[in-house]
């Protein structure tokens, strides 16, 4: 039985895919098969992200529409043999995603996978809220910012009422928080919003911190998982998060503002 | 922290008064969200019978649900007249 994880967030551009692309890698590096879903119908981007948008041959409405098989349909990645990528339709066709087909897919996925990285739109239609249906996990990738906070707290209330464990009353879905874009020099002068503003407003488990990085912007050039990058901020703050969600005790880091010493400045280091 | 930073941080920092508006809204947003549907339907029907026996005034009511982990209270607040200003409604 897989565990079943969404990546969402409400508002767009807080880094749902890039967390998607990391976590999904991250949890295949550490042996896990994994799976990673791209819900975004229309605009299809976790393809671009994992750097395999050439190797896309039929996608996750063909499997919803059974013109595909499963195995057709998923793109196993070149760097990880744990790892699979189920591409979103380019269609313009809004209710191409149903419920029953959303579930049979991610029940047929359940029976050979350890984990099923849901990688939710944004905003709160129908792919949004069918990525949180079937979950039992939510990573809600937040930015230190008002109108970020503002949606993520909307998020949690709908993951509260219509996801299928809400519907159900089984035991809800587990939360987490992930504050992405984080910059702790804007921190300390008072010009974004902390780690413990945003946590004591949300009142959400903290699964991490992202650092604002280049490394993501290169990441996605290349379309690697910046969780590859080991030697970058973001790539280890990925890693971390990965670890903590496996029940390993990690303390967080890039959270206090580092002054670049002489040295540093000089040789970039 | 040194004490620089303690005057770079000040209350009037961007970042407290993003805090002070975001913890105000989402408050509101939260006990906006847990209302049930029928409060203002049954806040208008309670209202009625009332002022079959006591005149109160459309504001004079008001119907709040607070939730905890173990129970739902349903809590019914009728403000009525003074003595004086009360005029019985008239029963047949």
């Amino acid at each position: 039985m897989a565990r079943i994880i969404v990546v969402t967030s409400g508002k767009g551009g807080v880094g749902k895919t890039t967390t998607s692309a990391a976590i999904a890698m991250g949890l295949a590096k550490k042996g896990h098969r994994t799976a990673v879903i791209d819900f975004d119908v229309g605009l299809r981007n976790l393809d671009l992200i994992m750097g395999c948008e050439r190797r896309v041959v039929y996608d996750f409405v063909n499997v919803i529409n059974e013109e595909a098989s499963i195995n057709q349909a998923l793109i196993r990645d070149k760097r990880s043999e744990n790892l699979f990528i189920l591409p979103a339709s380019q269609t313009r066709d809004k209710d191409s995603l149903t419920k029953e087909g959303v579930g049979r897919v991610l029940g047929a996925l359940s029976e050979t996978f350890d984990y099923v990285v849901c990688d939710s739109p944004a905003g709160i239609e129908k792919g949004a809220t069918l990525a949180m249906y079937y979950a039992d996990d939510a990573i809600i990738v937040t930015n230190p910012e008002v109108s970020s906070v503002r949606d993520s707290d909307r998020m949690l209330g709908i993951l509260a009422s219509k996801s299928r464990r809400a519907e159900t009353a089984a035991e809800p879905i587990k939360e987490y928080l992930l504050l992405t874009r984080y910059s702790p020099e804007r921190v300390r002068l008072g010009e974004m919003l902390s780690v413990n503003d945003v946590q004591e407003i949300l009142s959400l488990h903290l699964l991490g911190v992202i650092p604002d990085s280049k490394a993501v912007l290169n990441a996605s050039n290349a379309g690697t998982p910046v969780i590859l990058d080991d030697k970058s901020d973001a790539g280890q703050a990925y890693a971390d998060v990965v670890a903590r969600y496996l029940g390993e005790e990690v303390p967080h880091r890039f959270i206090e503002f580092q002054k670049r010493t002489l040295f540093g400045r000089l040789f970039g280091g | 922290m040194n004490l620089l930073d303690y005057f770079r941080k000040s209350r009037h920092s961007s970042a407290s008064i993003a805090k002070e508006r975001l913890q105000i809204l989402v408050a509101h947003e939260r006990a906006a969200r847990n209302k049930p549907d029928y409060l203002p339907k049954l806040q208008k029907e309670l209202l009625e019978v009332i002022r079959k026996y006591v005149q109160v005034d459309l504001d004079a009511i008001s119907v709040t649900m607070e939730q905890d982990d173990k129970r739902e209270v349903l809590e019914l607040n009728i403000v009525l007249p003074d003595d004086r200003e009360r005029k019985p409604v008239q029963q047949f």
